[in-house]
């Protein structure tokens, strides 16, 4: 049976993963994915602790951490639509310059 | 113990048979009930009335060629027809065919006539019906097509807009029924004003039924919203550049979508297992009649009713069904809380 | 538990490769996997209605999204030094400088792995999961008494956030130069 340390260090390792993506890709849209998995680490640490203390109050801030998630991306990826069109690329080193 | 969880193994053997099975009747029903609506006589050489012809048309698909654009990619384009088959399979797993049995005495406690009692199981059924999307749009993309591309992308924007018409409708029974567990969505209907009228949620809530056989044609991609393969534009959209059995994955996933949205649609409004006139211990045979009548419904519609054009389905979509669905959760919300169900 | 593990190693590995993939389409389809993984933990933890959501948000919305960006973007492959030299967004010297910031991430990702081990090992044998308080957590009914009492200011607020973002990704993604009137319809 694995116990709340078991489930807190994958979600660490998790988020040191979306962390290191964050870092070391050079495209948007896998640095957005990056952050996906950080909040999904976050995630599956509320819902161990919510079973650990037998409150529901895990669940319930995933699902808010969810729909923020949801406008996140959202809102993200219209950003890098946008972005795509101005440089046609995907690299955010593309787009060092203040003004174009 | 053991003779349960034998009766559990038959159980998920015969529904898994079953869909199969259904499939090809499917194709079957289809053939004929498309020659009789245009004065033809279908299928008549291959078995008795035809029977066989479903059986004649898979032998001929699998010993088809499998054809792989040089282009396409590897790996999805083999992975989208298994993500097709697979999703319109594993929904049929939380959709309970009748109430609980002993199989006339055989095991000493009863068994619910279903393959896994989740209880979330409408969640679940939501879930998986939005995961099948990625089968098409792998499909479109992988294959390197430009009509591949075009029907993916019209059969993700359809099944994406359609399933919050589709979850609103099944929000509304839920409201009603006071659970998330189909069994206990079934129980709720039984029983019949009169005597003769069932306490089906379809009387109950006709505009859900309407909203939800709406949506889940759009969801399965059939006619009058089979945007995705549309002939006339798309050739055969996402699909046209496969083959043998992979098409066939395809095919054989469309058919058993229906079969799930139509088990799905008699569990939650046409009342389940409970029939009046049949008796309890042949519910099932009421929830196959439901199902066959859903099924001829579906095909009877394909052969009438002319496609859309894509920008009416959209705007249909956003701006009728789902207005009216919401407005039709916040209904039957407002009349459970004042008046009770 | 062997359950915990498989899809713990299904969880690490699928991010692992999102992360190391070139081909943002494999990214996302990978984190697919990563997430149900995550969801079949969720199961684990009796969190049955964490685990669908999980499903239904996150594969069958959010990632479809990002599906749909690369695919219409059609820019699948990141861009090398090379490619970027030539459309002239960088010159050579910031070419050979970009090692630094990525292997500072990668120590920071390790450190950040490191220390957590460590304070995590300081805590051995606690968070034994009570085997009774399943019920409490597992009940759909439950998430949404609180969830429609207690938290009924932050759910109303999240209903604003999503429109926000709505008009939002609307408004950034529409192209600048207005498009000529679509013919009018009946």
């Amino acid at each position: 049976m694995p116990s709340l340390t078991d489930y807190l260090i994958l979600s660490a390792l998790l988020f040191a993963i979306g962390t290191a993506g964050v870092f070391v890709r050079r495209n948007l849209i896998t640095i957005l994915l990056s952050i996906e998995i950080m909040l999904n680490a976050v995630n599956l640490t509320f819902v161990a602790f919510g079973r650990a203390l037998g409150s529901v109050d895990g669940q319930i801030i995933v699902f808010f951490v969810m729909t923020v998630a949801a406008a996140e991306a959202a809102v993200g990826l219209a950003i890098v639509i946008a972005l795509f069109r101005h440089r046609e690329s995907l690299n955010p080193e593309a787009f060092t310059t203040l003004k174009w | 113990m053991n003779a349960v969880l034998i009766a559990e193994i038959v159980i998920l053997g015969f529904v898994f048979h079953a869909l199969l099975i259904s499939a090809a009747a499917m194709v079957w029903v289809e053939r004929k009930v498309a020659a009789w609506l245009q004065q033809r006589l279908g299928p008549i050489l291959v078995g008795p009335a035809g029977l066989l012809q479903p059986f004649a048309d898979i032998i001929k698909l699998i010993f088809k060629e499998e054809l792989r654009p040089a282009a396409a990619d590897k790996w999805l384009f083999y992975l989208a027809p298994a993500i097709s088959a697979t999703c319109s399979f594993a929904a049929f797993a939380v959709v309970p065919f009748g109430g609980e049995t002993t199989f006339m005495g055989l095991l000493d406690r009863p068994v619910k006539l279903q393959v896994a009692d989740v209880n979330v199981a409408v969640l679940v059924i939501f879930a998986i019906a939005s995961m099948s999307v990625y089968g098409i749009v792998l499909a479109g993309w992988a294959s390197n097509s430009k009509y591949s591309l075009l029907g993916a992308l019209r059969s993700s924007a359809q099944m994406i807009s359609y399933e919050l018409s589709y979850g609103m409708a099944l929000a509304s029974v839920l409201v009603m029924a006071n659970s998330l567990s189909l069994t206990d969505i079934v129980n709720a209907q039984e029983g019949a004003w009169l005597g003769v009228l069932p306490r089906w949620f379809v009387v109950l809530n006709p505009v859900g039924f309407l909203i939800f056989f709406t949506a889940g044609i759009a969801e399965t991609n059939r006619a009058p919203f089979d945007f995705p393969e549309a002939e006339q534009e798309l050739v055969a959209g996402y699909h046209t550049e496969y083959s043998s059995m992979s098409f066939a994955l395809f095919f054989q996933a469309e058919y058993v979508n229906m079969v799930t949205v139509s088990a799905v649609a008699t569990d939650l409004f046409l009342g389940g297992w409970h029939t009046p006139l049949i008796p309890a211990a042949i519910g099932w045979f009421g929830f196959l009649l439901k199902i066959s009548f859903l099924l001829f419904f579906y095909v009877w519609m394909r052969w009438t009713l002319p496609r859309y054009r894509y920008d009416q389905l959209m705007a249909f979509g956003w701006k009728v069904l789902l207005p009216v669905s919401v407005l039709n959760l916040l209904f039957v919300s407002a009349w459970v809380l004042y008046f009770g169900f | 538990m062997l359950l915990f593990y498989v899809f713990a190693l299904v969880a690490v590995v699928a991010s692992l490769l999102v992360i190391a993939q070139r081909n943002p389409v494999y990214s996302v389809l990978l984190l697919i996997a990563s997430f149900g993984a995550l969801s079949g933990l969720y199961v684990l933890l009796d969190a049955p209605f964490a685990a669908v959501i999980q499903i239904v948000v996150y594969a069958g919305a959010i990632l479809v999204l990002f599906l749909f960006v690369v695919m219409l973007l059609n820019a699948p492959h990141e861009d090398t030094d090379e490619d970027l030299l030539r459309l002239k967004t960088i010159n050579a010297a910031t070419s050979r400088l970009r090692g630094g910031p990525m292997l500072f991430g990668v120590a920071l990702a390790s450190l950040f792995i490191v220390e957590l081990l460590w304070a995590l090992n300081r805590v051995t044998g606690a968070g034994r999961f009570d085997p009774a308080a399943a019920d409490s957590v597992s009940s759909v009914a439950a998430i949404g008494r609180v969830l429609f009492t207690d938290y009924r200011f932050a759910f109303e607020v999240t209903s604003v956030l999503i429109l926000v973002a709505m008009v939002g990704a609307v408004v950034l993604a529409r192209r600048e130069e207005a498009a000529p009137a679509p013919p009018a319809r009946k």
